[in-house]
């Protein structure tokens, strides 16, 4: 591993609702072009740890920068927006806008933030809508498509600025093996050709060995009642050499021996 | 179930099918008889005679369980069923969260209108932060899109124009057949006229206009942008550097001022026309009627009906759209928010006619 800059660095993000704390103390780095999972079980706040990465949920305590902008502090609106701007975000629930087609939902941060003359526009999502294996739809609204078509619509909008850095949420939940593994080759192949970074929540198993360069995972007792990281680093080292009884269960699609519910 | 009981232990023996039904059957007294067996012997179920239980029986025996302060044991339990008891024994929270069920909530007349009171002041602080969006316009000229203000205003105002043009012929109607009578005994018929115009013109044009905006347009916009709340979309917008407040609240806040003049005077010439058709059943040629209603009115109190009008739309608007950003999570949510948005509306319409009042009377006009 070269030492390319840190292109996110987080220093003890804790998020506390009322009295639960979800997660605390989460430290970690994502380097340029790189690919990086967040993991854990259902519930643990990878979503939430997500909301906090792209701006939108003030860490209860923490300090986050994105490109060397710290987007946590209260004074520097115009270094958070600037943080902001180049980053792409698939919501889990795909979040598409429910008033317009496919193709204008890609086509909104196009209309918005290029110069690009309409036709250009029209051009440009189709390219993107295509790579999702979306081309046949684009003309159809978020009503009218499945829970999978939406993911992948919302990849192709998060990648309709061609961000340099892309968070996705569980992209590959609820898609069929073939549709997720050509997602993967997707992920792959941005990084290469486009050096993309990818912050990317998943639970799929195949999928995190195939792409993941490191990854952080979380649980929900890591501090007795509080969440935390419980192991980080190269997720086939965390499968072959792990000694956290929750990590080898993880990998081995186990329900852990030592766990709560005894 | 019988139960039997000895010195030290008491012995609650099941038999039969414990499933969703037999629990059902035996579900009180075997809790009654849990309780009451003191914490100091043992509760035995006997589960010998068992001939099947699923979950539903299994939560019967773990409650049975949890009702006894002292220790319980469990025997004559298949293979099968000692492994079920354990595993959900296992899973259920030592400390269960106490279940309310789902009940009505306690009368509260008043609610409504302080929870009104609420979204109103809410919704003037919100018009601050709109006029803030609006100052930053210029640098974000394309998040506002003139199209999508004339869709609202189609959707707000003309789509309304049968409603408006209904309820202003019969608040005429109304208005003046009801004053007739009284007036008649005085032979004062022909001030019907003024009495209706001026009220008509002044009040209610714009009162009426409001209700029907609050009722029809800000109950959409507030389930409308809390749809978008509820499936992330305002948060999509967010994360794509596009402000909501721009793109979102600015276009149907503008919409509703827009088309509040002109509802407002449809509904005014409406109104007039009910009245006319009144007085002319009462014996006045058409042109009295006309003319007495030009001499009765001012463009003042036109002006001043309009004006208010615009006012209430601003507010009913900017009320719409707080409620449905400030929609929590799920779809009941959704429909709390477009209530808030109606209840809201009407109360600050209220509020504000009365301070145009204080203000008109003030300045003397
Ligand atoms: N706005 C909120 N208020 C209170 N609690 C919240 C809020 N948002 C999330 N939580 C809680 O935070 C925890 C983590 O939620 P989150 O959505 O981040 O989980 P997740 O790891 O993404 O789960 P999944 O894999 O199911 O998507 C949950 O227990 C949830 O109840
Ligand atoms: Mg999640």
């Amino acid at each position: 591993m070269s030492a390319s800059p840190p292109i996110i660095d987080v220093a003890g993000a804790t998020q506390r609702f009322g009295t639960r704390t979800i997660f605390r103390d989460v430290s970690f780095s994502v380097r340029r072009g790189e690919v990086f999972v967040i993991l854990g079980g259902s519930g643990c706040g990878k979503s939430t740890l997500m909301k906090q990465l792209i701006g939108l949920l003030p860490p209860t305590a923490g300090r986050i920068t994105i490109g060397g902008d710290a987007i946590t502090e209260e004074s520097g609106a115009a270094e958070r927006d600037r943080a902001l701007r180049g980053m792409g975000v698939m919501f889990q629930s795909g979040a598409l806008f429910g008033s317009m087609t496919l193709l204008e939902n890609v086509m909104l941060p196009l209309q918005m933030f290029t110069p690009l003359p309409p036709e250009a526009r029209v051009a440009v999502a189709r390219v993107k809508l295509g790579l999702v294996g979306l081309a046949d739809a684009a003309a159809l609204m978020p009503s009218e498509i499945s829970g999978g078509m939406a993911k992948r619509a919302g990849i192709a909008r998060a990648m309709a600025l061609d961000p340099p850095l892309l968070f996705l949420d569980e992209p590959s939940a609820g898609l069929d093996p073939i549709t997720s593994a050509g997602l993967d080759q997707l992920i792959l192949d941005l990084r290469r050709d486009l050096g993309a970074t990818f912050v990317i929540v998943t639970h799929e198993l195949g999928s995190i060995l195939a792409i993941a360069d490191r990854c952080i995972m979380l649980d929900r007792h890591a501090y007795g009642d509080e969440g935390g990281i419980i192991a980080e680093g190269d997720p086939r080292r965390l499968r072959d050499e792990s000694t956290n009884p929750i990590v080898r269960a993880f990998f081995r699609r186990q329900v852990p021996q030592t766990a709560e519910a005894a | 179930m019988n139960v039997a009981d000895g010195a030290e232990r008491r012995t609650l023996r099941f038999a039969g099918r414990l499933d969703a039904d037999g629990a059902a059957r035996i579900w009180d007294n075997a809790m009654r008889a849990a309780r009451q067996t003191g914490r100091n012997r043992t509760l035995s179920l006997d589960l010998a005679d068992v001939a099947y239980c699923d979950l539903s029986g299994t939560a019967l025996l773990l409650t049975a369980e949890a009702a006894h302060a002292g220790r319980t044991v469990t025997v004559g339990a298949s293979e099968e069923l000692q492994a079920l008891l354990d595993r959900a024994r296992a899973t259920s929270p030592r400390k269960p969260a106490p279940y309310a069920g789902n009940q009505l909530p306690g009368a509260d007349p008043l609610g409504l209108l302080r929870a009104g009171l609420r979204s109103a002041a809410n919704g003037a602080a919100f018009i601050g932060e709109a006029l803030i969006a609006l100052w930053r316009v210029p640098e974000r000229r394309r998040m506002l899109q003139p199209v999508e203000v004339m869709r609202f205003a189609d959707q707000a105002g003309v789509r309304s124009v049968p409603l408006l043009l209904l309820l202003g012929t019969l608040i005429g109607l109304i208005l003046a057949f009801q004053s007739a009578v009284p007036m008649r005994r005085f032979g004062a018929d022909l001030y019907v006229v003024n009495l209706v115009s001026i009220s008509l013109l002044r009040e209610l044009g714009a009162l009426l206009a409001a209700v029907i905006l609050a009722g029809r347009t800000g109950s959409a916009f507030a389930a409308e942008i809390g749809t978008m709340k509820v499936n992330e979309e305002i948060d999509a917008l967010t994360v794509m550097g596009l402000d909501p407040m721009t793109m979102l609240v600015l276009p149907r806040m503008m919409a509703a001022m827009l088309v509040m003049p002109a509802m407002t005077l449809l509904l005014d010439i409406a109104g007039l026309a009910g009245m006319t058709v009144v007085m002319m059943a009462f014996g006045f040629p058409l042109v009295a009627v006309v003319t007495q209603i030009g001499r009765a009115v001012h463009v003042g109190d036109l002006v001043q009906g309009l004006v208010k009008s615009v006012a209430f739309g601003a507010a009913i608007g900017a009320i719409g759209c707080r409620e449905g950003l400030g929609t929590g999570a799920g779809p009941r949510a959704v429909g709390l928010a477009a209530t808030g948005a109606v209840v809201g509306g009407i109360v600050s319409t209220i509020l504000l006619d009365g301070l145009f009042a204080i203000i008109i009377y003030r300045l003397g006009f």
